[in-house]
């Protein structure tokens, strides 16, 4: 195997980039963007909140309060910037590793800390939040999300008011089969959805170069719809990029492959470990894209915000950090009946039987002195 | 008072090495700093400290293996939890309890959830197992208590009466030394395990047993239709222990092959029985590359750094690698291709307090001789840290190992795995040598190379060592061939 030092750290010439590594900003023809001050603050903050969030979760992974964590660590603008673009209407679908897109779409990080320590299977109401729990096996979201948009558009959600729906998926994901089925069904029923793929460069193990010989956006022409490569480092590019495309799809004109270029700066998850099949000049060739270092320096060299505003934004990082632990470490075991609880939203004959069978079971320990 | 227990920190792993403390105990700690590196099966990796406080105590000694779930470190925060009790006043009687307690209990089945369906709550605070202990170790490792616990069991009694789970939980001090006895005489462990389908019993028989640790697949039931009762179990709890099955012996000791010994067996033989090695000699007169070292420390743009001959065999490596490409190259046997690096990522192995590691210098083509010097007196220092990390050894592309400084002349060093060469350098010593036809005492050092046949052949190996060769006898030829 040949070892390429510079993996993924080239840009390609094809890359919508309207934030450049150094902090300047570079326009697009066709990805305008005017965004106030506040709201580029509002940017910053959201990627260092996040950021600090999935510190917070690897670290008590470390300490054996969680059982595993996937971390966004490097992907942070691709999510920012993809999950700001949607609103209260769109319909999101992540994978396991989508925390940044969870925290736009009003999620209680606990909550994603819940799955991880084993005491829920994804605590939020996917249908309060607009973001569907998170799904483990990969690829299969992308029909729930193409399905779901097909339902948006017999509903009749369509124009300037519709609603669209966005699916998060990864490179590996893309040699799923069912992620191209549901390219080919979003196509030809030309379903209000925005595959949003973060080429992160790994699947685990595997490089990008095991999945695919071309890149990956260029793959929806082929299915016959529209795709474009965007900066995943670039929150500003991933907001226009994520923008325009949901716009099109609501507006009736289909489905658009976003692949957002970027990196996975740490393991795949907590068990895995990274130095075991990827050098370490990659790691170090990306650590000069990093996401918030480019909107802090674009902040600072265009005197957008002062000292005080990042010292201000730290200590929110840190109260939010003790905050997420504490609330982690009091979130209550659930009890072994509970299993019954969430499995049909109305009551079901079947789980019934086994809700009594399992309680009758359970009751069996209380008596075993006259038993046996 | 705090405890912390060694956490699973990939999925399943049962135990780690302590590598190395960055606490001692006095320091003040706070949240998530660093307090320890252990080495798992996967990886090296450093934990956060999940308190705020004052080290009480660290419980476990560097290079101890731990298994997954023992406290290893006291962190005073200031808060009343109860102390663990003094392993003095355990009564001996009560040692296989405590021996027995280590392993993570399961928690008792919440009463009021199993009626009501919500969360434990109430009186009793149970202990919960944290998700990242992973799988209790299980039966195997549990010793049958001599006596029986209260006859209606702990799920029998009345909720208030519950036992103090915090009353038994040994101090560090209790584990038992040198490790869990072994087996009772009850047949326990995997195999035992794998019949357990067929066996018969009610559900509170099985968890008594469990509770026990007793082995149902081992037992004859003297129940309806051979099922195994309470009373069965309680038999098989009282048998007698039989003496542990695989202890020392005076003449003998039994080391555990772990971490980085396992690791360094398994590349070993790895290489050995993939890579047919060929290993060639050549002796050299390196009085001039002596002469070079001293003249070179006496350099300002030396200071501070180490100026040994291994720089100098480094640099004639680099230099003959530029000359002859194909030695530093990889042969990829699923792709039937040969991977000629373009980088040098040279590997140093290093015998550290962990055992044999090779760090490698990337990209060491690139680097200025002072560079060099540093590049290698750091990572020399790092692998005496015993703080390479896997990045520093991953990627190598081939390596040098200086066999020298054990006092040896040559040897024939196998192959880092992956690589296609491998340098060793023996000892420099004064040895009777002749120059223009005269004998005189020279430094004189002897120069080993093994190659992979299947990448490099004789002509090729043979031209390269020369070449490594002719540079150290006239160190000028690295300015003339560099
Ligand atoms: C259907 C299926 N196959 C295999 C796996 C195991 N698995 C978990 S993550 C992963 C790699 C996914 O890579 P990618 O799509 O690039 O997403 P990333 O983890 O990089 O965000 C695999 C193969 C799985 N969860 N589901
Ligand atoms: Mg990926």
């Amino acid at each position: 195997m040949t070892a390429d030092a510079s993996r993924g750290a080239q840009a390609p010439p094809e890359l919508v980039q309207l934030l450049t590594p150094e902090g300047e900003r570079v326009e697009h023809p066709d990805y305008a963007i005017d965004l106030t001050p506040e709201e580029i603050r509002g940017l910053y903050r959201d990627l260092v909140l996040v950021r600090r969030i999935d510190l917070e979760a690897v670290a008590l992974q470390r300490q054996g309060e969680l059982g595993l964590w996937a971390s966004l660590l490097g992907q942070e603008a691709a999510q920012i910037g993809s999950g700001r673009a949607l609103t209260d209407a769109d319909m999101a679908f992540p994978t396991y590793r989508e925390h940044g897109v969870a925290w736009c779409r009003g999620v209680d990080p606990v909550n994603l800390l819940g799955l991880f320590r084993g005491v829920n299977h994804g605590g939020w109401d996917p249908a309060e939040h607009n973001f569907h729990l998170y799904t483990i096996v990969i690829g299969s979201q992308t029909l729930h999300a193409v399905g779901y948009a097909m339902g948006m558009q017999r509903d009749g959600a369509v124009g300037e008011d519709g609603a669209a729906s966005i699916v998060y998926f990864g490179d590996g994901a893309t040699s799923q089969g069912d992620v191209n089925e549901a390219f080919i069904w979003a196509s030809v029923f030309n379903a209000p959805v925005v595959f949003f793929c973060q080429n992160n460069q790994w699947a685990i193990s595997e490089p990008l170069e095991k999945q695919t010989r071309i890149p990956l956006y260029r793959r929806a022409s082929g299915f016959g719809f529209p795709g474009v490569r965007v900066d995943g480092n670039d929150v500003l590019a991933c907001l226009a990029v994520t923008r325009k495309a949901l716009a099109d799809a609501r507006s009736g004109q289909g489905p658009v492959l976003i692949e957002a270029y970027t990196y996975r700066m740490g393991a795949h998850t907590t068990s895995d470990d990274p130095t075991r099949y990827r050098v370490a000049d990659e790691l170090e060739a990306w650590k000069l894209k990093d996401p918030i270092e480019r909107v802090k320096a674009y902040l600072v060299r265009n005197r957008l915000a002062d000292q005080a505003f990042f010292e201000g934004v730290d200590a929110e990082a840190d109260a939010l950090g003790k905050d997420v632990r504490r609330r982690c470490l009091e979130m209550p075991d659930p009890g072994p009946m509970e299993m019954f609880e969430h499995v049909y939203a109305e009551s079901h004959g079947l789980v019934e039987a086994e809700r009594a069978e399992f309680s009758a079971y359970l009751a069996g320990f209380e008596t075993e002195g006259v038993e046996g | 008072m705090k405890e912390f227990k060694l956490p699973d920190v990939g999925e399943g792993l049962t135990e780690a090495e302590i590598v190395r403390w960055h606490v001692k105990a006095g320091d003040p700690v706070e949240v998530n700093q660093t307090i320890v590196e252990i080495e798992t099966a996967k990886a090296v990796v450093e934990l956060p400290c999940p308190f705020e406080g004052v080290v009480a105590a660290l419980l476990v000694e560097e290079g101890e293996t731990v298994d997954v779930g023992r406290p290893i470190i006291a962190v005073d925060d200031g808060s009343a939890d109860p102390a663990p009790p003094p392993p003095a006043a355990a009564a001996p009687g009560d040692r296989e309890a405590l021996a027995d307690d280590l392993v993570p209990a399961v928690p008792a089945v919440p009463e009021e959830a199993g009626r009501n369906g919500t969360a434990a709550g109430g009186g009793e605070k149970r202990r919960p197992v944290l998700v990242g202990y992973g799988v209790k170790p299980g039966a195997a490792k549990r010793r049958p208590r001599r006596q029986p616990p209260a006859a209606s069991g702990p799920q029998g009694a009345a909720p208030g009466a519950v036992p103090d789970r915090s009353a038994a939980v040994p101090g560090p001090q209790a584990a038992v030394p040198g490790g869990v006895p072994g087996p009772a005489s009850v047949a326990t462990g995997p195999q035992a395990a794998a019949g357990r389908a067929a066996v018969l019993a009610k559900p509170p028989v099985r968890k008594l047993a469990k509770d026990l640790g007793i082995d149902l697949a081992a037992l004859t039931g003297t129940g309806p239709q051979g099922s195994i009762t309470r009373e069965d179990v309680h038999a098989a709890a009282a048998a007698p222990v039989r003496p542990a099955a695989r202890a020392g012996t005076a003449d003998e000791e039994r080391i555990p092959v772990r971490g980085v010994r396992k690791a360094t067996a398994q590349a070993m033989v790895a290489s050995a029985f993939t890579a047919p090695h060929v290993t060639e000699f050549l002796q050299v007169d390196v009085t001039g590359t002596m002469e070079a070292v001293a003249r070179l420390r006496a350099l300002d743009d030396f200071a501070g750094v180490k100026v040994s001959p291994l720089l100098l065999v480094a640099k004639a490596l680099l230099v003959a690698v530029r000359r002859h490409p194909m030695v530093n190259s990889a042969w990829d046997e699923a792709a039937q291709e040969i991977v000629v690096k373009h980088r040098v990522n040279l590997g140093i192995a290093a015998a550290t307090p962990r055992g044999l590691l090779v760090p490698n210098v990337k990209d060491a083509q690139s680097l200025s001789l002072p560079e060099l010097a540093a590049a290698l007196t750091e990572l020399a220092e790092t692998a005496r840290a015993g703080r390479t990390r896997p990045a520093d050894m991953a990627g190598g592309t081939i390596t040098i190992t200086n066999v020298g400084v054990f006092g040896v002349d040559a040897g024939t060093p196998i192959l880092n795995p992956g690589e296609s060469a491998i340098l060793a350098l023996g000892q420099v010593r004064d040895m009777p040598w002749v120059v223009d036809g005269q004998i005189a005492v020279r430094k004189v050092c002897t120069l080993a190379l093994s190659f992979d046949h299947r990448v490099v052949d004789g002509e090729l190996g043979s031209l390269f060592l020369r070449d490594v060769g002719a540079m150290l006898q006239d160190p000028l030829r690295m300015l003339a061939w560099g």
